[in-house]
């Protein structure tokens, strides 16, 4: 099985090289291919939730250990890593299928399935390496892939919000290059698992915090945590919709949120200083992100601006288990609050694609997607307003839908391994993430009926809806998370790589 | 786009074929000495903006040839991950795969697969590093 690994690289490269060539022969080449090959994926790595072994390790070019020491370039696929290809494929399938009625208002369209196939390449190559450098390769592949599909309406505002996109992302990677660059003149390694070994023999000294300190900066501007986001709010809502759905969903998680999982869990020995920022960070970004998003009037805005609150509830959970672990506390309120953290990024990715496309859709019948200028769509789009709500809860946290479920998880942990303040501020920002999804309601989908022509703005094309329908039937199906049977599938695996250092090294390296 | 001054025109013409074939050079060599495909290519690129700037070129047939340039490029890096997976093929299910023989350090034809690596780099390289520039010249000649 772990033979398969390398397809999750080659599938979507040979579909982003492919679709330029062929295009010529065949118009549609990109509408057909891109989504059978994000569906192939899918499968893939729904197969690696079934494995037989805990962690498959795959190695590049068939260069095994010499005498225990890494030299080639390996794949690992562990419990988080197939979490996390399962969400990038899932997203990447529904938003390439969004597009194919999507993209009828813009030329080109075969650059656009190039880029996306570049993308999701990229994504699904800094989940499976196992080696620092190669990381950094894949990253920059998904992100400067990314800045083109955001600048790809080539308006005015796209241009500038991808060129502010540009500089910020260019400065983040040069920070984890810097990163790489000192961990490997101070360690003599690049392989993740192997770096581990050798830092647990020389201990804490002042240049590990400096790499440490580069890497929170460095992918906490690829994830957007504030005082990181600025680039965010622009990117997110100038980019064609689903592509937003895919930045907001699965490419602030895949480039930062795993990233600095990885790396801070199974590289880095915790320490309760780092653990502590990265809390602290977490708190400032959800609390942040919600005053932000709640005085918005562009709908993509908002939600963009919701993204960064709703990672900053993901960093909660994360930063309370490192730090319960940094002090060797109680290991059950640790696996509860990081897999609550876990939890609500694939909530999370679900939730915010869906209210992406929703976004998308109206933005598709109607031309705008400023709230005031909206009203009445539910009478019109009826489907759409229905899926919409469905993600509104599901992000507000309100039972039965899935946020509810992973919120009340990082909420209880906060409480059980007292970080009163935390839990207390985790429950008044859902609070205010409803009243502004009460917001766009209110505005977009009930009130005047603004659209009156019903044939001009009727419900959306099939694509559109198959896609927002099945994301808002998720809505409600990951709740099923947190009963014990399906969360000892899809979850503890992730969580226990993430806390036992051994589980992530011990296949790669012997020790 | 109009070229540039004879005398430009007559020292491209001489030196031309060499950054020309320089670019070759260091491509094929790269598994031998410094250099490879990424080197390489940016000359073989450089000898083909030299041309362009040198004699200049109307912008109908710069347009075609930036096309055929794209194309390349595509053709390159798909070739690329062919080979790659070719190993896949073999039976030996190993990405990267080195399947052909390996042969005397330090000959011109060894190495296996790196050679061919190094070529198709190169075309993939010098077709970017082109395409880029004249998709600059094309901007500047629409803005007249």
């Amino acid at each position: 099985m772990s033979a398969l690994i390398p397809f999750f690289v080659i599938l979507p490269l040979a579909g982003a090289f492919a679709i330029p060539v062929f295009s010529g022969y065949w118009k549609n080449m990109g509408k057909v291919l891109t989504p059978i090959l994000m569906l192939m994926l899918l499968a893939l790595s729904v197969m690696f939730f079934f494995r037989d072994s805990a962690v498959f390790v795959y190695y590049v070019g068939g260069w095994e250990l010499i005498n225990g020491v890494p030299v080639g370039i390996q794949f690992v696929v562990d419990g988080l890593s197939v979490l996390m290809l399962s969400i990038i494929n899932m997203m990447a399938f529904f938003a390439s299928f969004f597009s194919i009625s999507y993209l009828k208002k813009f030329t080109g369209d075969k650059y656009f399935y190039a880029l996306f196939c570049l993308m999701v390449a990229g994504m699904n190559g800094v989940v499976i390496t196992g080696d620092l450098f190669n990381m950094f390769i894949f990253l920059e592949i998904a992100v400067i892939s990314s800045y083109a599909l955001v600048a790809f309406g080539i308006e005015r505002e796209e241009l500038e919000a991808s060129f502010k996109y540009q500089v910020l992302g260019g400065l983040a990677s040069l920070l984890v290059l810097l990163g790489i660059v000192v961990l490997y003149w101070k360690t003599g390694s690049l392989n993740i698992a192997d770096i581990s070994r050798v830092l647990k023999q020389e201990g804490s000294s002042p240049s590990l915090l400096f790499i440490q300190i580069l890497f929170i900066a460095g992918f906490g501007l690829k994830a957007a945590m504030i005082p990181f986001h600025a680039w965010l709010p622009d990117a997110h809502s100038s980019a064609p919709a689903p592509i937003s759905a895919m930045l907001s969903g699965v490419l602030i998680k895949a480039v930062g949120v795993y990233a600095i999982m990885r790396l801070f869990f199974n590289m880095f020995e915790l320490t309760y200083e780092m653990s502590m920022l990265i809390l602290v960070i977490g708190t400032i970004s959800m609390v942040g992100g919600v005053f932000l998003a709640i005085g918005q009037w562009d709908f993509k805005r908002l939600l963009a601006y919701h993204s960064i609150s709703q990672m900053g509830y993901v960093f909660l959970g994360l930063g309370m288990g490192m730090v319960i672990l940094s002090v060797n506390g109680n290991k059950a309120v640790a696996v509860m609050a990081i897999a609550g953290g876990l939890y609500h990024m694939v909530n999370h990715a679900v939730f915010k694609g869906l209210l992406f496309l929703n976004s998308g859709a109206v933005e598709y019948k109607t031309g705008t997607r400023m709230l005031k200028e909206l009203g009445g769509l539910s009478e019109n789009m009826p489907l759409t307003s229905t899926s919409s709500f469905g993600a509104s809860m599901a992000i507000s946290g309100i039972p039965p839908f899935n946020g509810f479920f992973s919120k009340l998880l990082i909420i209880i942990a906060a409480v059980q391994g007292q970080f009163y303040l935390m839990a207390a501020l985790a429950v008044l920002v859902s609070i205010i993430t409803l009243a502004s999804f009460m917001k766009v309601h209110r505005y977009a989908f009930s009130g005047n009926l603004r659209f009156k022509d019903l044939k001009k703005f009727g419900e959306a094309p099939f694509s559109m809806l198959f896609s927002m329908l099945v994301l808002a039937g998720l809505c409600l199906l990951l709740s099923l998370l947190i009963i014990p049977v399906f969360r000892d599938i899809f979850l503890t695996p992730a969580v226990n790589d993430l806390m036992n250092l051994l589980n992530y090294s011990q296949p790669i390296i012997g020790v | 786009m109009t070229g540039m001054t004879n005398i430009v025109k007559t020292v491209t013409r001489i030196i031309g074929g060499v950054v020309f074939l320089f670019g070759l050079y260091i491509v094929t060599h790269g598994h031998l000495s410094p250099g490879g495909g990424f080197a390489g290519g940016t000359i073989i690129a450089g000898a083909f903006i030299l041309l362009v700037l040198a004699y200049g070129d109307n912008i109908m047939h710069l347009r075609r040839i930036k096309e055929e340039s794209s194309a390349l490029e595509n053709i390159a890096i798909f070739c690329i991950l062919i080979m790659a997976a070719v190993g896949f093929l073999l039976g030996t299910k190993v990405f990267f795969n080195n399947f052909l023989p390996i042969g005397t350090a330090g000959q011109l034809i060894s190495a296996g697969i790196i050679p061919l690596f190094n070529i198709l780099i190169g075309i993939e390289v010098a077709a970017a590093l082109f395409t880029i520039f004249l998709a600059f010249v094309i901007f500047k000649e629409e803005e007249k």
